[in-house]
Protein backbone atom coordinates (compact mmCIF):
# COMPACT_ATOMS: atom_id res chain seq x y z
CA UNK A 1 0.00 0.00 0.00
CA UNK A 2 1.33 3.42 -0.96
CA UNK A 3 2.28 5.83 1.78
CA UNK A 4 -0.19 8.74 1.96
CA UNK A 5 0.98 11.99 0.39
CA UNK A 6 2.16 14.85 2.59
CA UNK A 7 0.02 17.97 2.88
CA UNK A 8 0.65 21.19 0.98
CA UNK A 9 2.02 24.06 3.10
CA UNK A 10 -0.70 25.57 5.33
CA UNK A 11 -1.48 29.28 5.15
CA UNK A 12 -4.10 29.97 7.84
CA UNK A 13 -2.90 31.22 11.23
CA UNK A 14 -4.45 29.51 14.29
CA UNK A 15 -5.25 32.61 16.34
CA UNK A 16 -6.96 34.30 13.39
CA UNK A 17 -8.98 31.11 12.78
CA UNK A 18 -10.05 30.93 16.45
CA UNK A 19 -11.20 34.58 16.39
CA UNK A 20 -13.39 33.74 13.39
CA UNK A 21 -14.81 30.65 15.11
CA UNK A 22 -15.96 32.58 18.19
CA UNK A 23 -17.15 35.75 16.41
CA UNK A 24 -20.79 36.49 17.27
CA UNK A 25 -20.90 33.41 19.50
CA UNK A 26 -23.91 34.35 21.71
CA UNK A 27 -24.64 31.28 23.88
CA UNK A 28 -22.28 28.94 22.01
CA UNK A 29 -20.62 26.47 24.44
CA UNK A 30 -16.94 25.82 23.70
CA UNK A 31 -14.54 23.13 24.94
CA UNK A 32 -10.85 23.57 24.05
CA UNK A 33 -8.26 20.80 24.03
CA UNK A 34 -5.11 21.08 26.09
CA UNK A 35 -2.19 23.03 24.69
CA UNK A 36 -2.37 25.52 21.89
CA UNK A 37 -6.12 25.51 21.34
CA UNK A 38 -6.69 26.42 25.00
CA UNK A 39 -4.32 29.40 24.58
CA UNK A 40 -6.00 30.31 21.27
CA UNK A 41 -9.44 30.28 22.88
CA UNK A 42 -8.23 32.43 25.80
CA UNK A 43 -6.62 34.84 23.32
CA UNK A 44 -9.92 35.20 21.48
CA UNK A 45 -11.55 36.54 24.67
CA UNK A 46 -12.34 34.86 27.97
CA UNK A 47 -15.94 33.76 28.47
CA UNK A 48 -17.67 31.68 31.17
CA UNK A 49 -19.04 29.45 28.40
CA UNK A 50 -15.47 28.35 27.63
CA UNK A 51 -14.22 25.15 29.26
CA UNK A 52 -10.45 25.06 28.87
CA UNK A 53 -8.58 21.79 29.22
CA UNK A 54 -5.08 21.82 30.68
CA UNK A 55 -4.82 18.03 30.76
CA UNK A 56 -6.99 14.97 30.10
CA UNK A 57 -5.46 14.60 26.64
CA UNK A 58 -7.89 12.91 24.28
CA UNK A 59 -11.02 13.97 26.21
CA UNK A 60 -12.05 17.20 24.48
CA UNK A 61 -14.48 15.63 22.01
CA UNK A 62 -15.90 13.37 24.73
CA UNK A 63 -16.62 16.33 27.01
CA UNK A 64 -18.33 17.94 24.04
CA UNK A 65 -20.44 14.81 23.58
CA UNK A 66 -21.65 14.70 27.19
CA UNK A 67 -22.40 18.42 27.07
CA UNK A 68 -24.25 18.15 23.75
CA UNK A 69 -26.40 15.29 25.10
CA UNK A 70 -27.19 17.27 28.26
CA UNK A 71 -27.99 20.52 26.37
CA UNK A 72 -29.51 19.39 23.07
CA UNK A 73 -30.92 22.86 22.29
CA UNK A 74 -27.55 24.61 22.56
CA UNK A 75 -24.73 24.45 20.02
CA UNK A 76 -21.58 22.82 21.37
CA UNK A 77 -18.22 23.45 19.71
CA UNK A 78 -15.09 21.47 20.51
CA UNK A 79 -11.87 23.04 19.23
CA UNK A 80 -8.80 20.93 19.66
CA UNK A 81 -5.48 20.08 18.08
CA UNK A 82 -4.49 17.16 15.87
CA UNK A 83 -2.38 15.51 18.59
CA UNK A 84 -5.18 15.74 21.15
CA UNK A 85 -7.73 14.37 18.68
CA UNK A 86 -5.44 11.51 17.66
CA UNK A 87 -5.26 10.37 21.29
CA UNK A 88 -9.03 9.92 21.38
CA UNK A 89 -9.87 8.53 17.96
CA UNK A 90 -12.17 5.90 19.42
CA UNK A 91 -14.32 8.73 20.71
CA UNK A 92 -15.25 9.63 17.13
CA UNK A 93 -16.94 6.23 16.87
CA UNK A 94 -18.70 6.89 20.17
CA UNK A 95 -20.01 10.21 18.81
CA UNK A 96 -21.03 8.48 15.59
CA UNK A 97 -23.30 6.13 17.53
CA UNK A 98 -24.97 8.99 19.42
CA UNK A 99 -25.40 11.36 16.43
CA UNK A 100 -25.64 14.58 18.46
CA UNK A 101 -27.17 17.11 16.03
CA UNK A 102 -25.80 20.06 18.03
CA UNK A 103 -22.13 19.03 18.26
CA UNK A 104 -19.29 20.33 16.08
CA UNK A 105 -15.68 19.18 16.45
CA UNK A 106 -13.04 21.40 14.84
CA UNK A 107 -9.40 20.32 14.69
CA UNK A 108 -6.81 23.06 14.23
CA UNK A 109 -4.30 20.83 12.49
CA UNK A 110 -0.70 22.06 12.40
CA UNK A 111 0.55 18.48 11.96
CA UNK A 112 2.72 18.98 15.04
CA UNK A 113 2.87 18.37 18.78
CA UNK A 114 3.48 22.07 19.42
CA UNK A 115 3.79 21.84 23.20
CA UNK A 116 6.67 19.42 23.15
CA UNK A 117 8.89 20.81 20.42
CA UNK A 118 6.90 20.71 17.18
CA UNK A 119 7.42 17.01 16.52
CA UNK A 120 5.35 15.71 13.61
CA UNK A 121 2.01 14.05 14.35
CA UNK A 122 0.37 11.34 12.27
CA UNK A 123 -1.40 13.95 10.15
CA UNK A 124 2.01 15.14 8.90
CA UNK A 125 2.31 11.68 7.40
CA UNK A 126 -1.03 11.87 5.63
CA UNK A 127 -3.31 10.27 8.20
CA UNK A 128 -6.70 11.65 7.23
CA UNK A 129 -8.84 12.77 10.19
CA UNK A 130 -11.83 13.91 8.09
CA UNK A 131 -11.89 10.49 6.40
CA UNK A 132 -11.95 8.85 9.83
CA UNK A 133 -14.80 11.17 10.86
CA UNK A 134 -16.73 10.20 7.73
CA UNK A 135 -16.14 6.53 8.42
CA UNK A 136 -17.39 6.91 12.00
CA UNK A 137 -20.71 8.44 11.04
CA UNK A 138 -20.24 12.22 11.21
CA UNK A 139 -22.95 13.85 9.10
CA UNK A 140 -21.06 16.92 7.99
CA UNK A 141 -17.32 16.67 7.35
CA UNK A 142 -14.88 19.15 5.86
CA UNK A 143 -11.23 19.96 5.25
CA UNK A 144 -10.20 23.62 5.19
CA UNK A 145 -6.89 24.79 3.74
CA UNK A 146 -7.44 28.44 2.90
CA UNK A 147 -9.55 31.54 3.43
CA UNK A 148 -12.21 30.52 0.92
CA UNK A 149 -12.54 27.15 2.64
CA UNK A 150 -12.81 28.77 6.05
CA UNK A 151 -15.54 31.11 4.83
CA UNK A 152 -17.50 28.14 3.53
CA UNK A 153 -16.93 26.08 6.68
CA UNK A 154 -18.05 28.65 9.28
CA UNK A 155 -21.80 28.26 8.65
CA UNK A 156 -21.35 24.47 8.68
CA UNK A 157 -19.61 24.65 12.06
CA UNK A 158 -22.33 26.83 13.58
CA UNK A 159 -25.48 25.64 11.83
CA UNK A 160 -25.14 22.34 9.95
CA UNK A 161 -26.81 19.21 11.25
CA UNK A 162 -24.34 17.47 13.51
CA UNK A 163 -22.26 15.75 14.33
CA UNK A 164 -19.94 18.04 12.36
CA UNK A 165 -16.21 17.44 11.95
CA UNK A 166 -13.96 20.01 10.31
CA UNK A 167 -10.18 19.90 10.05
CA UNK A 168 -8.60 23.32 9.50
CA UNK A 169 -4.97 23.18 8.45
CA UNK A 170 -2.98 25.90 10.22
CA UNK A 171 0.64 27.03 10.18
CA UNK A 172 3.00 25.37 12.67
CA UNK A 173 4.06 28.55 14.43
CA UNK A 174 3.79 29.18 18.18
CA UNK A 175 2.06 32.46 19.02
CA UNK A 176 2.76 34.00 22.46
CA UNK A 177 1.13 32.25 25.42
CA UNK A 178 -2.25 33.59 26.53
CA UNK A 179 -3.08 31.59 29.63
CA UNK A 180 -6.59 31.23 31.04
CA UNK A 181 -7.29 30.10 34.60
CA UNK A 182 -5.89 26.68 35.50
CA UNK A 183 -8.36 26.25 38.37
CA UNK A 184 -10.62 23.45 37.16
CA UNK A 185 -13.19 23.91 39.93
CA UNK A 186 -13.56 27.59 39.07
CA UNK A 187 -13.85 26.89 35.34
CA UNK A 188 -16.46 24.20 36.00
CA UNK A 189 -18.57 26.25 38.39
CA UNK A 190 -18.64 29.42 36.32
CA UNK A 191 -19.54 27.39 33.22
CA UNK A 192 -22.47 25.77 35.06
CA UNK A 193 -23.58 29.10 36.43
CA UNK A 194 -23.61 30.59 32.92
CA UNK A 195 -25.50 27.63 31.44
CA UNK A 196 -27.73 26.50 34.30
CA UNK A 197 -28.02 29.61 36.45
CA UNK A 198 -26.34 27.96 39.46
CA UNK A 199 -23.02 26.21 39.99
CA UNK B 1 -24.02 -16.97 50.11
CA UNK B 2 -25.94 -19.63 48.21
CA UNK B 3 -23.85 -19.84 45.09
CA UNK B 4 -25.46 -23.12 44.07
CA UNK B 5 -28.76 -21.35 43.63
CA UNK B 6 -27.31 -18.58 41.49
CA UNK B 7 -29.08 -19.55 38.32
CA UNK B 8 -32.20 -20.85 40.02
CA UNK B 9 -33.75 -17.55 41.04
CA UNK B 10 -33.88 -14.34 39.04
CA UNK B 11 -31.29 -11.93 40.38
CA UNK B 12 -32.79 -8.77 41.80
CA UNK B 13 -29.66 -6.82 42.73
CA UNK B 14 -29.18 -5.27 39.26
CA UNK B 15 -32.80 -4.07 39.40
CA UNK B 16 -32.21 -2.62 42.84
CA UNK B 17 -29.15 -0.73 41.55
CA UNK B 18 -31.23 0.49 38.60
CA UNK B 19 -33.87 1.82 40.99
CA UNK B 20 -31.22 3.76 42.91
CA UNK B 21 -29.83 5.30 39.69
CA UNK B 22 -33.31 6.27 38.53
CA UNK B 23 -34.09 7.71 41.95
CA UNK B 24 -30.88 9.74 41.90
CA UNK B 25 -31.98 11.30 38.56
CA UNK B 26 -29.08 9.78 36.61
CA UNK B 27 -29.49 10.87 32.99
CA UNK B 28 -26.37 9.61 31.18
CA UNK B 29 -25.28 5.99 31.52
CA UNK B 30 -21.93 5.39 29.82
CA UNK B 31 -20.33 1.99 29.65
CA UNK B 32 -18.03 -0.61 28.25
CA UNK B 33 -20.16 -3.71 28.73
CA UNK B 34 -19.52 -6.40 31.27
CA UNK B 35 -21.61 -9.51 31.74
CA UNK B 36 -22.18 -8.42 35.34
CA UNK B 37 -23.72 -5.15 34.14
CA UNK B 38 -25.82 -6.69 31.35
CA UNK B 39 -29.18 -6.46 33.09
CA UNK B 40 -28.52 -2.98 34.47
CA UNK B 41 -27.57 -1.74 30.97
CA UNK B 42 -30.79 -3.20 29.56
CA UNK B 43 -32.89 -1.54 32.26
CA UNK B 44 -31.24 1.84 31.68
CA UNK B 45 -31.63 1.57 27.91
CA UNK B 46 -35.35 0.95 28.39
CA UNK B 47 -35.76 4.22 30.35
CA UNK B 48 -36.44 7.07 27.91
CA UNK B 49 -35.09 9.62 30.43
CA UNK B 50 -31.68 7.93 30.42
CA UNK B 51 -29.22 8.30 27.55
CA UNK B 52 -27.03 5.22 27.22
CA UNK B 53 -23.62 5.72 25.60
CA UNK B 54 -21.49 2.75 24.58
CA UNK B 55 -17.78 3.63 24.72
CA UNK B 56 -14.81 2.23 22.83
CA UNK B 57 -12.66 2.51 25.97
CA UNK B 58 -13.50 3.38 29.56
CA UNK B 59 -11.63 6.68 29.86
CA UNK B 60 -13.96 8.18 27.26
CA UNK B 61 -16.68 7.91 29.88
CA UNK B 62 -14.88 10.20 32.32
CA UNK B 63 -14.88 12.89 29.64
CA UNK B 64 -18.52 12.30 28.68
CA UNK B 65 -19.65 12.54 32.29
CA UNK B 66 -17.63 15.74 32.83
CA UNK B 67 -19.45 17.26 29.87
CA UNK B 68 -22.75 15.90 31.17
CA UNK B 69 -22.21 17.67 34.50
CA UNK B 70 -21.24 20.92 32.75
CA UNK B 71 -24.61 20.70 31.00
CA UNK B 72 -26.58 19.77 34.12
CA UNK B 73 -26.88 15.98 33.73
CA UNK B 74 -25.92 13.41 36.34
CA UNK B 75 -24.29 10.26 35.03
CA UNK B 76 -22.75 6.92 35.86
CA UNK B 77 -19.85 4.97 34.31
CA UNK B 78 -20.20 1.18 34.18
CA UNK B 79 -17.14 -0.98 33.55
CA UNK B 80 -15.23 -4.03 34.69
CA UNK B 81 -12.00 -3.92 36.67
CA UNK B 82 -9.78 -4.28 33.60
CA UNK B 83 -11.17 -0.95 32.40
CA UNK B 84 -9.97 0.87 35.50
CA UNK B 85 -6.42 0.66 34.21
CA UNK B 86 -7.49 2.47 31.05
CA UNK B 87 -8.82 5.38 33.13
CA UNK B 88 -5.79 6.36 35.20
CA UNK B 89 -4.71 9.63 33.57
CA UNK B 90 -8.30 10.62 32.78
CA UNK B 91 -9.26 10.40 36.45
CA UNK B 92 -7.28 13.64 36.86
CA UNK B 93 -10.07 15.43 34.96
CA UNK B 94 -12.56 14.41 37.63
CA UNK B 95 -10.33 14.98 40.65
CA UNK B 96 -8.74 18.29 39.56
CA UNK B 97 -12.09 19.83 38.60
CA UNK B 98 -14.01 17.98 41.32
CA UNK B 99 -16.53 16.60 38.88
CA UNK B 100 -19.00 14.19 40.44
CA UNK B 101 -17.98 10.81 39.00
CA UNK B 102 -19.95 7.74 39.98
CA UNK B 103 -18.41 4.48 38.77
CA UNK B 104 -19.78 0.96 39.16
CA UNK B 105 -17.03 -1.59 38.64
CA UNK B 106 -17.67 -5.29 38.32
CA UNK B 107 -14.62 -7.09 39.67
CA UNK B 108 -12.78 -9.80 37.79
CA UNK B 109 -9.59 -11.55 38.72
CA UNK B 110 -10.51 -12.29 42.30
CA UNK B 111 -13.13 -14.80 43.52
CA UNK B 112 -12.59 -18.05 41.64
CA UNK B 113 -11.21 -16.41 38.49
CA UNK B 114 -10.46 -18.78 35.61
CA UNK B 115 -8.61 -16.29 33.39
CA UNK B 116 -5.20 -15.26 34.80
CA UNK B 117 -5.09 -12.20 32.52
CA UNK B 118 -7.81 -10.64 34.68
CA UNK B 119 -5.82 -10.94 37.90
CA UNK B 120 -3.49 -7.89 37.56
CA UNK B 121 -6.33 -5.37 37.37
CA UNK B 122 -8.37 -7.35 39.87
CA UNK B 123 -5.57 -6.81 42.37
CA UNK B 124 -4.71 -3.34 41.09
CA UNK B 125 -8.12 -1.71 41.06
CA UNK B 126 -8.46 -0.82 44.79
CA UNK B 127 -4.96 0.68 45.25
CA UNK B 128 -5.09 2.48 41.90
CA UNK B 129 -8.35 4.18 42.84
CA UNK B 130 -6.94 5.00 46.28
CA UNK B 131 -3.83 6.60 44.78
CA UNK B 132 -5.89 8.53 42.24
CA UNK B 133 -8.05 10.06 44.97
CA UNK B 134 -11.21 8.07 44.25
CA UNK B 135 -13.36 6.98 47.20
CA UNK B 136 -14.20 3.28 46.98
CA UNK B 137 -17.11 1.29 48.32
CA UNK B 138 -17.45 -2.46 48.07
CA UNK B 139 -20.37 -4.82 47.57
CA UNK B 140 -19.62 -8.34 48.81
CA UNK B 141 -23.22 -9.40 49.38
CA UNK B 142 -26.17 -8.89 47.12
CA UNK B 143 -28.33 -7.58 49.92
CA UNK B 144 -25.98 -4.60 50.29
CA UNK B 145 -26.02 -3.59 46.59
CA UNK B 146 -28.66 -0.86 46.63
CA UNK B 147 -27.59 0.88 49.83
CA UNK B 148 -23.94 0.87 48.79
CA UNK B 149 -24.67 2.40 45.37
CA UNK B 150 -26.91 4.97 47.02
CA UNK B 151 -24.20 5.91 49.51
CA UNK B 152 -21.62 6.31 46.73
CA UNK B 153 -24.02 8.30 44.55
CA UNK B 154 -24.66 10.75 47.37
CA UNK B 155 -20.95 11.20 47.98
CA UNK B 156 -20.41 11.79 44.25
CA UNK B 157 -23.29 14.15 43.52
CA UNK B 158 -23.47 16.02 46.82
CA UNK B 159 -19.76 16.04 47.55
CA UNK B 160 -18.45 16.69 44.03
CA UNK B 161 -16.18 13.67 44.30
CA UNK B 162 -15.14 10.62 42.35
CA UNK B 163 -16.64 7.52 43.97
CA UNK B 164 -16.39 3.92 42.80
CA UNK B 165 -18.45 0.93 43.85
CA UNK B 166 -16.56 -2.33 43.43
CA UNK B 167 -18.98 -5.19 42.90
CA UNK B 168 -17.34 -8.43 44.01
CA UNK B 169 -16.98 -11.30 41.59
CA UNK B 170 -18.65 -13.33 44.31
CA UNK B 171 -21.81 -11.24 43.86
CA UNK B 172 -21.77 -11.41 40.07
CA UNK B 173 -20.88 -15.05 39.81
CA UNK B 174 -17.69 -16.50 38.40
CA UNK B 175 -17.63 -16.59 34.60
CA UNK B 176 -17.96 -20.10 33.28
CA UNK B 177 -15.80 -21.19 30.35
CA UNK B 178 -17.67 -24.47 29.93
Amino acid sequence: MAKPAKSPVATLERRAVMRRLVKGRKDLLIVSGLGSTTYDLAASGDNPRNFYLWGAMGAAAMIGLGLALAQPKKRVLVVTGDGEMLMGLGGLATIGVQQPANLAVVVLDNERYAETGLQQTHTAHGIDLPAIATATGFRTVGLVRDEAGLKAALPMIHKALGPVFITIKVTADRPPFVLPSRDGVYLKNRFREAVLGAP
Amino acid sequence: MASKNRSAARETWPDEIYDVLAGEQVRQVVYVPDAGHARLIDRCAANSKMKTVVLTTEEEGIGVLAGAWLGGDRGVLLMQSSGVGNCINMLSLATVCRFPLLMLVTMRGEWGEFNPWQIPMGKGTPPIFEQAGVMTFRIDERAAAAETVEAAARIAFNGDRAAAVLISQRVIGTKSFK
